[in-house]
């Protein structure tokens, strides 16, 4: 190794590479390494996508997205069948859960960043909030079904709780992360010209945090969406379209698309492949969506 | 309730009979009505006593420099002078700081009215992630006004006299942190400026900027010096001697008593006009300081 040290010949150009031996060699085995973990990563997201892509495609069309759920015998495009009471379910259930969890969970971690501090109920709801990170979705749903399904019966809305249960931790986490993240000068900025703490919060710290916000609330909306687990005792999962939310059995394309899996007829197995890859493809709208408006709000904080 | 007091003895200053005349300036007016008047004001940090017992007077219409060597309380005065140190926990003042005859620290008195009227500018430029345009009308919105033609009023001539205007008048809707450092400066001045305060209070609002940008915001304190009071704190000694009219030095006061945790504190070692703490210091802590002995 001291071999290959700087000569310093005189007229010789200095050798400004990377020494060789064990330093250089590490270098270049963690690079891999990285590499390497890159690709474990993106090989079976690429492939989920892939296989839904491919088994799904097939399935999609107006008819699909619209047309009533068939019994599980009849094959694929039966008379004008398909998921529409699964779409609309989940559009239903998913957005009353986001339009609970949302506001909830933003204004708790604006609580627990802007006006908490360090104190109990600040660092009790923080620690709640992790608690129930960790709280498996089957146990959400038998939570809401005790609570609620017994006393009320089966509804889209239980379904709803169950899923907001699920969004709120992940949106209260995240958004607190993102509050935390924006420079305490900014809040003195304001608060130097007269501000009110609400008018800060509103004006400064809020706008400042709000890419990683939607982010963060999309990422939960996306998650409940594709539950399953918490449907099956709150929703019960029917074959009819229930536009009422807030009465009787509903059904849901995580739902079905368990339902219609676990079936053995053909038809059923290509509308499962079918539900997935709209289920899919409905996240990656919102996605689309949420950035948009983002931008629009996060267009001067460069 | 706001009489303005027009005794202009400092308590710790010497009787202004001699004042100087720094070379090529012109002499100096009487001073003007007290803004601040300190009377033993002590700054905590929960147990640790920052500052003790400063007592001085702030004039209108001048501008005021404190100068002394890191952890000497300098910045920790001129917080509590808006109250910005109520948004630090376990921050407390004792003492009495009085505004224009009003306490400061009054159970009646608001801490946003305060900061209405004594802005602040801060060491490094803060521009909030909004566009020029509204950063300068953020102040304005606040304080209720909705009237586009005002507004537009009152971000040109709070850009002009921030010296901004000719540089982002193409541009008031891009955003504000698209700005050099000396820019993003002059607008957090200007934006200062926009609420119309009566004090504007700089904490090293020169330190991150280079020899140019920083002319350009003391030339702009000095256009700005007869229509409102300036306090700054500066690190830096010809700032000092070139902007202000009094200079207080402040120090730090290690404490001997046995059995304590604390054992410094900043104190005001000496505040006088600025010619007199530069050229003819009484305290010898001073003259170390402003020779470059200490500190």
């Amino acid at each position: 190794m001291a071999g290959t040290a700087v000569n310093p010949g005189r007229q010789s150009v200095p050798d400004l590479r990377e020494p060789a031996g064990w330093r250089r060699a590490k270098n270049q085995i963690m690079t891999g390494l990285m590499g390497l973990a890159f690709l474990i990563i993106v090989v079976p997201l690429v492939l989920v996508l892939y296989l839904v892509v491919q088994k799904g495609i097939g399935a999609i069309s107006w008819q699909f997205l619209s047309g009533p759920i068939p019994p599980n015998v009849m094959p694929l495009g039966f008379n004008g069948s398909g998921m529409g009471p699964a779409v609309v379910g989940t559009l239903e259930i998913t957005g009353f859960a986001a339009l609970m969890a949302i506001p909830l969970g933003v204004l708790g971690a604006v609580y627990i960043n802007e006006y908490g501090g360090r104190s109990m109920l600040s660092r009790v709801i923080s620690f709640m909030a992790d608690v129930m990170t960790g709280v498996p979705s089957v146990v959400m749903g038998l939570f809401i079904y005790t609570i609620w399904v017994l006393h009320f019966g089966y509804s889209g809305l239980a379904g709803s709780f169950a899923l907001a249960c699920l969004m709120l931790p992940i949106i209260i986490r995240s958004s607190f992360e993102m509050l935390r993240l924006v420079p305490d000068n900014l809040r003195q900025g304001s608060y130097a010209l007269g501000a009110t703490k609400s008018r800060v919060t509103l004006t400064v710290v809020l706008p400042a945090a709000v890419g990683g916000i939607v982010s963060g609330c999309l990422l939960a909306v996306a998650r409940a969406a594709g539950e399953t687990a918490p449907l099956l005792f709150t929703i019960l999962t029917v074959e009819s379209t229930n536009t009422n939310l807030f009465s009787g059995a509903n059904t849901a394309l995580s739902a079905q698309i368990f339902a219609n899996a676990t079936s053995p007829y053909v038809g059923a197995e290509a509308r499962a492949w079918g539900a997935a890859l709209t289920l899919i493809v409905i996240a990656f709208v919102l996605m689309i969506v949420a950035r948009i408006i983002t931008a629009r709000f996060t267009r001067y904080s460069r | 309730m706001e009489q303005p007091q027009n005794e202009v003895t400092a308590k710790l200053t010497v009787p202004q009979t001699a004042t100087g005349t720094r070379p090529g300036s012109q002499p100096r007016p009487q001073a003007g009505a007290t803004v601040f008047d300190l009377d033993k004001v002590s700054v905590y940090y929960g147990a640790f006593r920052a500052v003790t017992e400063v007592s001085m007077n702030i004039h209108e219409n001048e501008i005021t420099a404190f100068i002394g060597p890191s952890g000497c309380g300098k910045t920790t005065v001129l917080r509590s002078l808006n109250r910005m140190n109520d948004l630090i926990p376990g921050a407390r003042v004792e003492g009495k700081i009085r505004y224009r005859g009003a306490g400061l620290y009054d159970v009646q008195a608001s801490p946003t009215a305060v900061r209405r009227r004594i802005g602040m500018v801060f060491q490094k430029a803060n521009p909030f992630p909004k566009s020029i345009y509204d950063n300068i009308a953020y102040g304005p919105r606040i304080n209720g006004i909705r009237s586009k033609s005002r507004l537009d009023e009152i971000v040109e001539t709070s850009l002009r006299h921030a010296a901004l205007w000719d540089e982002v008048k193409d541009r008031l809707g891009k955003s504000g942190l698209g700005l050099s450092g000396g820019q993003a400066q002059r607008l957090c001045i200007a934006r200062t400026l926009a609420v119309e305060p009566d004090v504007v209070l700089m904490d090293e609002p020169c330190s991150a900027l280079d020899p140019i940008a920083t002319g350009r915001i003391e030339d702009l304190m000095q256009e700005i010096k007869s229509r409102y009071t300036i306090v700054i704190v500066t690190h830096n000694m010809q700032q000092a001697t070139r902007v202000s009219d009094r200079t207080a030095f402040f120090s730090v006061l290690r404490n001997e008593q046995p059995g304590r945790s604390d054992t410094r504190t900043g104190v005001l070692v000496e505040y006088d006009r600025t010619v007199n703490i530069f050229d003819n210091p009484r305290d010898e802590r001073t003259q170390a300081y402003v020779t470059g002995r200490m500190g």
